[in-house]
């Protein structure tokens, strides 16, 4: 059964804009993306909203609903009451270029800084083994579709812009857990650059990432917690200290 | 406002949040249930009273609460006193004072009361996507949230405690002859305790030193057991903290009943 909808969505751009008032046609089985190309087709041609795959997979049409941050694909209209209005804007973290579409260049910068994969000296190329309980955690955070709901929801630079200089975001924590666990990764830096180039100390794990993640990686207790726990060990933790002194190892932790 | 979600280029929106949902009931009811709790647990710490269940009349039972093991205090009652008394006997020191700061600082370090009440207390932030109402923001990377940290070391330390509120447990089931029985406060006692070592091995830190340390599982197949088993529990972690806030409180208070008079003790002893 049809129903018109009632719809607020951002208009403008980030020097100036505001929130317009549509009425649309909704079908079964609708989901909100579907809603705003009907708005496109039928009321506001020039509507800028990002998408692709429309299943949830390619991260592109992230947005924020009814304050929420979701993908637009993957919110049903199902899940709304019919006399409800629907709120749709931007991601609130980063600089709109128009209407729904935002620049996530920093999500970009912030990649380029991480080392990547250092693979072993020792180990001609063609015979690396992992073992499958080796890597299964890493494979969790290969799972991220690079939506940047997760960096969008991030109270640290979402409320605070001062704070994109020194903090990488979740979505940058589970690629410095997903290479500090990866089995066959020789770098050992991992934990020092994570607390002090990607400013992982600054995180309260408050866990809003994970609850906005649509692939359902925990990002907050298989990533941030044990990076946090992996600083503590080369940090802050005397123990180790000592008994790496005892074994003569550098206070880095290196892979064991 | 020229910061937070209004900087430079952000969409230009003025509401703190348009959620729509009902954000603030999750952090309201947290700050009542924590606030309630720690007043329950400061009114019972000094009131130094009722906390021996022997006290009822009952000299079979040896039912101790938990908010006064090890009780170490001049004043504390000579059958309860298992571990010595070398505190002074002041209304101002708790009969467990060895033990209270730490269990405190393990629940006060813990990541999920962490999240708890940054978000409910500290409003940093309030719920997702709703703006916090601070200027500046440097979470734990200074001092004194630096400290944080520290939370293995209360691990460790809480660890031990558990031990001692195990073996308060056993103790509820033998009477003061030394004879076995079981009474309502031993299973009380028993369940409380049980819920303590799985809120306590559920501990992030725990996971982390099973094995979550570890890069190659593969090699230590005893550790990564022992990590699955613990990552398990780690799922439950938040329900745990709330559960066992709620089962001292219980213990507690039935202990204080019994030794207060207030209620009869069912037991076959």
């Amino acid at each position: 059964m049809g129903y018109k909808a009632k719809f607020r969505v951002y208009r403008g751009d980030g020097e100036q804009g505001g929130l317009e008032n549509y009425e649309v046609d909704v079908n079964e089985g609708e989901v909100v993306l579907d809603i705003i190309h009907r708005l496109q087709a039928t009321q506001t041609p020039d509507l800028a909203v990002r998408w692709n795959c429309k299943a949830g997979k390619c991260g592109s049409c992230s947005a924020e609903v009814n304050g929420k941050p979701r993908l637009l694909c993957m919110t049903r209209m199902s899940t709304f009451d019919e006399n409800e209005t629907i709120t749709v804007t931007p991601m609130r973290a980063f600089p709109v270029i128009r209407d729904l579409v935002t620049n996530v260049s920093f999500n970009y910068t912030k990649a380029r800084q991480i080392p990547a994969f250092a693979p072993p000296t020792d180990i001609k190329a063609g015979d690396y083994r992992m073992q499958q309980i080796d890597v299964e955690r890493s494979q969790e955070f290969r799972k991220c579709i690079e939506c940047f709901l997760c960096q969008d929801t991030c109270h640290v630079v979402r409320d605070h812009e001062e704070n994109k200089e020194s903090f990488a975001g979740p979505r940058f924590f589970i690629r410095a857990a997903e290479l500090d666990m990866h089995p066959l990764d020789a770098r050992t830096d991992r934990k020092s650059f994570a607390k002090a180039e990607q400013g992982l100390g600054m995180c309260n794990i408050t866990k809003c990432c994970t609850d906005v993640c649509p692939e359902h990686i925990k990002i907050t207790d298989n990533a941030i917690i044990p990076m946090k726990e992996r600083v503590v060990d080369t940090k802050y933790d005397p123990v180790v200290f000592i008994g790496k002194i005892l074994r003569r190892k550098p206070r880095e932790t290196g892979k064991i | 406002m020229t910061s937070g979600t209004l900087s430079p280029g952000r969409a230009r929106i003025t509401a703190r949040t348009l959620r729509t949902d009902k954000y603030w009931i999750s952090p309201l009811l947290t700050v009542i249930g924590i606030t309630a709790w720690i007043t329950y647990a400061t009114v019972r710490v000094f009131q130094q009273n009722y906390y021996w269940a022997a006290q009822g009349g009952d000299e079979a039972i040896r039912y101790l609460t938990p908010f006064y093991s090890p009780c170490i205090s001049n004043g504390c009652i000579e059958g309860a006193a298992e571990w010595g008394t070398f505190l002074p006997d002041l209304w101002f020191i708790p009969y467990a004072a060895l033990t209270l700061p730490f269990l405190f600082l393990f629940r006060f370090t813990c990541y999920y009361y962490r999240k708890a009440y940054y978000r409910s207390f500290w409003q940093s932030p309030t719920a997702c996507a709703v703006n916090e109402p601070h200027k500046k923001y440097s979470g734990e990377s200074r001092f004194p949230l630096l400290g944080q940290n520290s939370h293995r070391y209360f691990f460790y330390i809480a660890a031990l405690i558990s031990i001692i509120n195990t073996i308060d447990a056993f103790h509820s089931f033998q009477s003061e002859d030394g004879s076995w029985g079981v009474g309502v406060g031993s299973i009380v006692l028993t369940a409380n305790v049980i819920l303590l070592w799985a809120y306590t091995a559920s501990c992030h830190s725990c996971r982390h030193i099973m094995g979550g340390r570890l890069t190659n599982f593969s090699k230590h197949p005893l550790r990564y057991k022992g990590w699955t088993f613990v990552s398990k529990l780690n799922g439950k972690h938040q329900e745990l903290a709330w559960t066992t806030l709620a089962s001292l409180v219980v213990a507690d208070f039935y202990v204080m009943a019994v030794a207060a008079g207030w209620i009869t003790d069912f037991n076959t002893f």
